[in-house]
């Protein structure tokens, strides 16, 4: 007995199917295909083999550039694990309290930045931290600190650090909310049995919560990292394309982006910038893998 | 209990409220430092930055500015349409491929489900060199149509991920009941299936909308144009160009931030209790 042609499956896959493979798939693999070619003058499009890659990592102006933006990502990559994990962990672990009033209020308005445009907040950061304005210089003065106040952005050596932490500030609600969610899937039985046994509120975290979250923290963790590594608007919004000062604050987004379109006298290249892209997938590529294979596969899933 | 040991109990819940309340005043602080004074003057602004607007402080010339000096209104409509559309398209052609993936099996199902989830992890932006190329060849640069095709791809990849999981859920019972009844499988997914999965389809229209909303990328690069030109680009271009001018600067800010507070007021419960979904039930 033939079957009917499934029709049926056709109306509700193609549609998704075509947009996302059109619009999304195919420009992505079409990105890696063209680092491979190069644009003569005359703008007549020919394979180049990897002499784009042997001009981006052997070429000195360009090498410089391409590390100078992986190190300093790395650098914004770092802060974010290091200062955004530890603070969303312990808002977690305090709104999960047993009894706690106004927790709601409380993630509902710490989780408000996570909501707005980066740009919008990159500028207002940027307001409060200028010296023209002087608020935060002020604030400092007001708690004693105020020798301490710098034009932390416009500094080479400051900048980077500065709008890791903006950043930081931002995405916080974003750990706190997945940590929060898998404290609270704890089930009561078990903190109570250790209640009982004698574990003292410390131990009873350290024990029993911390290694029920620590998926949770492997998921955060790959999350900022792919954010981390394509994101542009901060350092765009605040810095400009040229991510200064020095290119000080120049992260892979940024580089990308004047690669493809060009500054000052350097032409852009859609072929070069395609092979940044690439780099950068690469990279993305590496840190999902070793997410998947590393420490999805270790983490022990306890079932609740 | 004995009274000290409440005392104590009470004591470490005041602790546990202050380090809370710390860092909300951390997390809020600056928005309402812009907001406030934005509807102050100049000289109020930069003499007594921490103080409300009062009559001798008040004034709209910033937001007056803003209204008269750039197209904000058309660059809210843009981003209002480059949202609202694709956000449509998503939970539409999301929720009809999800249920397909849940609902029937055929070959390559899985292969095909995998197809779309690489999206979730994979940021489009790194295909956006090709993307471009392709809206230049088919003239679509500088157009709406660019940027709803590109976010609609770009939030597809979470929303039939979400949503696969929740129809999967759907009882075997009523779908069988219904095709018992003869009903067409479009009419199935349509009148019941649909209907059942709302409050899933809700929260991946928060998820979905922020990014689009928010997105600089795209309109820099695909539909930098004045007449297509979203409400972040218009921003930030006002910014650069008023830098100087702190009343408008503020009220610029302040006005793109209005949408987004005004939404979260209504739809902040469903958004956090679709972020903590699983945990509180």
């Amino acid at each position: 007995m033939q079957r009917a042609f499934p029709w049926h499956l056709i109306f509700f896959l193609a549609p998704a199917v075509i947009i996302y493979t059109v619009f999304s798939a195919y420009p992505l693999l079409d990105t890696l295909r063209l680092s491979f070619f190069t644009d003569s003058e005359s703008g007549e499009r020919s394979f180049a083999g990897l002499s784009n890659f042997v001009t981006l990592l052997g070429n000195a102006v360009w090498s410089e550039a391409f590390w100078n933006a992986m190190w300093n990502n790395t650098q914004f990559f770092l802060i974010h694990l290091l200062v955004q994990n530890p603070i969303g962990l312990g808002l977690a672990a305090l709104l999960s309290l047993k009894g706690l009033r106004g927790a709601r209020t409380y993630r509902t308005l710490i989780f408000l930045p996570t909501l707005l445009s980066v740009v919008i907040i990159g500028f207002i950061w940027q307001l409060i931290l200028s010296p023209l304005w002087g608020v935060s210089e002020n604030f400092l003065y007001a708690l004693g600190l105020g020798h301490y106040f710098d034009a932390w952005l416009g500094k080479e050596s400051s900048a980077l650090i500065t709008l890791s932490l903006i950043s930081v500030w931002q995405f916080i609600g974003i750990p706190m909310m997945l940590i929060y969610a898998s404290l609270l899937s704890i089930p009561d039985e078990l903190l109570e049995a250790a209640k009982v046994d004698g574990a003292s509120p410390f131990r009873i975290f350290w024990r029993i919560k911390a290694p029920l979250i620590l998926p949770t923290l492997g998921l955060v963790t790959i999350l900022t990292f792919v954010g981390n590594f394509n994101t542009f608007e901060l350092v765009y919004a605040v810095k400009g394309a040229l991510a200064g000062p020095d290119y000080s604050t120049d992260i892979m987004g940024t580089f990308f982006y004047r690669t493809f379109f060009g500054y000052q006298s350097q032409l852009g290249s859609a072929t070069m910038g395609a092979t940044v892209a690439t780099m950068m997938f690469l990279v993305i590529l590496t840190g999902v893998m070793a997410y998947f294979y590393l420490v999805q596969r270790r983490l022990t899933r306890y079932q609740l | 209990m004995t009274p000290s040991f409440q005392y104590q109990q009470k004591a470490r819940m005041g602790l546990v409220h202050l380090a809370l309340l710390g860092y909300t005043l951390i997390a809020l602080f600056p928005i309402v430092l812009v907001i406030i004074n934005s509807f102050k003057s100049r000289s109020a602004i930069f003499n007594d930055p921490l103080s409300l607007p009062d009559t001798g402080s008040f004034t709209l010339v910033g937001y007056a500015k803003v209204l008269q000096e750039s197209d904000i209104l058309l660059y809210f409509g843009n981003s209002l349409l480059v949202t609202v559309i694709p956000l449509f398209l998503v939970l539409l052609f999301g929720s009809m491929a999800a249920w397909a993936l849940s609902e029937y099996r055929f070959r390559g199902n899985r292969l095909l489900a995998l197809f779309l989830a690489m999206g979730i992890m994979v940021p489009i932006r790194l295909g956006t060199v090709s993307i471009l190329e392709t809206m230049v060849s088919l003239n679509l640069v500088n157009t709406h149509l660019a940027l709803i095709l590109v976010y609609t791809a770009m939030g597809l990849p979470l929303a039939i991920f979400i949503l696969t999981e929740f129809i999967g859920q759907v009882p075997t019972e009523l779908k069988e009941a219904a095709r018992c009844d003869g009903i067409t499988e479009i009419r199935l997914f349509f009148q019941i299936i649909l209907p059942l999965v709302r409050p899933a389809v809700a929260t991946v229209a928060v998820f979905t909308m922020v990014p689009m909303w928010n997105d600089l990328w795209f309109p820099l690069i695909l539909a930098p144009g004045d007449a297509t030109k979203t409400i972040q680009l218009g921003v930030q271009q006002f910014i650069g160009q008023y830098a100087t001018d702190w009343n408008s600067v503020l009220a610029a800010l302040s006005l793109a931030v209005l949408p987004i507070l005004v939404l979260y007021v209504f739809f902040s419960q469903q958004l956090i209790s679709g972020l903590t979904s699983g945990a509180v039930k």
